[in-house]
């Protein structure tokens, strides 16, 4: 290595002796980097956001420069879970059968305020939010949300899966 | 004023308290009672033969305190008639509509559900858009607003 070169590692870290070795320092990064544009979205529609998730899957938007494009009428083939629309009660066991079915890594997205926080229903029949029933990683507030922020929330949940660790990458992997 | 309204008014006057125009809809109040032979008239007489609905008014403090409202409309004179009658909180009872229209079985179920009114000899009057298990009425208006019952347990984290 010449004098004048930029190092492109960081100083804190040993320098790896071969390419495989540097690849494998960054195995969470590549997964993640694997994972967050194969997103495969679980469409559980209740509501009049249904119509807004409709303008968001159209043409115009795009979502397949997210891989986020084709929606799977199957938990057990999806791995983000988006609440498009008011969750009731009455609906809130079906709810949390379909994310039990869906396999790991799963995600679930909030989209809209009646998913986020139960919106305007305060009443005995609306769910304040599907959090109290399962773990949410994005919300999308909105009545109904914009398509870009939709995207906005795609995007942020990318970051999110590029930056976490995944789980099934083990010391010996 | 259509002319069956007319007829409808006269024919009527034993049985009905009270009649009164609103808005181009006549309506009638009547008796607990006289409920099954007024609303079998109006069908075999007056050819009122779509049921349209069947909802409660919760009249908080009054006595009797449940209102409860029936539409009828006629696909012969085009014209609709509402009928209202009182039951009290103590015994909310009313003959059920079954044996005259078939689809008051499930607006019955409803108005159940809701305000608690009982429906004698309607055969099924489990809940219909509420669930098993579920405690009270809702629509009631000293049900609290913000009572839940949820069916699956809260996260703790």
């Amino acid at each position: 290595m010449r004098s004048t070169t930029i190092p492109i590692r960081p100083a804190d870290r040993p320098a790896p002796s071969s390419a495989f070795e540097y690849i494998a320092t960054k195995k969470d990064e590549l997964v993640g980097w694997a994972r967050k544009f194969s997103l495969f979205p679980y469409p559980f529609v209740t509501a009049c956001c249904a119509m807004e998730f409709m303008a968001v899957s159209a043409t115009p938007y795009d979502t397949d420069r997210f891989g986020a494009a084709l929606p799977r009428f199957s938990p057990r083939q999806s791995d983000l879970l988006m609440v498009v629309g008011t969750v009731t009660h009455k609906q809130a066991p079906i709810l949390l059968k379909v994310y039990e079915q869906m396999c790991e890594p799963k995600w679930v997205m909030a989209f809209g305020v009646c998913a986020t926080s139960g919106g305007f229903y305060q009443n005995y029949a609306a769910l304040a939010g599907i959090d109290k029933i399962i773990p949410v990683d994005i919300y999308v507030p909105g009545c109904p949300p914009r398509p870009e922020m939709v995207i906005d929330g795609i995007m942020r949940l990318q970051e999110k899966i590029a930056a976490s660790h995944h789980p099934i990458l083990t010391k010996d992997f | 004023m259509a002319a069956v309204l007319d007829l409808l008014q006269q024919r009527l006057t034993g049985h009905v308290r009270e009649a009164s125009l609103v808005h181009g809809t006549l309506a009638l109040i009547v008796a607990p009672g006289e409920l099954l032979v007024v609303v079998q008239r109006l069908k075999t007489e007056f050819q009122f033969d779509i049921f349209l609905d069947v909802t409660a008014v919760d009249w908080l403090g009054q006595e009797p305190r449940f209102e409860v409202v029936y539409h009828f409309y006629s696909t012969r004179h085009f014209v609709r008639v509402r009928l209202k009658t009182r039951v009290a909180e103590a015994d909310p009872t009313l003959d059920s509509l079954v044996s005259l229209y078939g689809s008051a079985r499930y607006m019955e179920r409803e108005c159940h559900d809701m305000y608690g009114i009982v429906f004698r000899d309607n055969p099924d009057l489990r809940p219909i858009l509420l669930y098993e298990g579920f405690v009270g009425h809702p629509l009631r208006k000293d049900y609290p607003k913000e009572q839940e019952q949820p069916l699956v347990p809260y996260r703790n984290d």
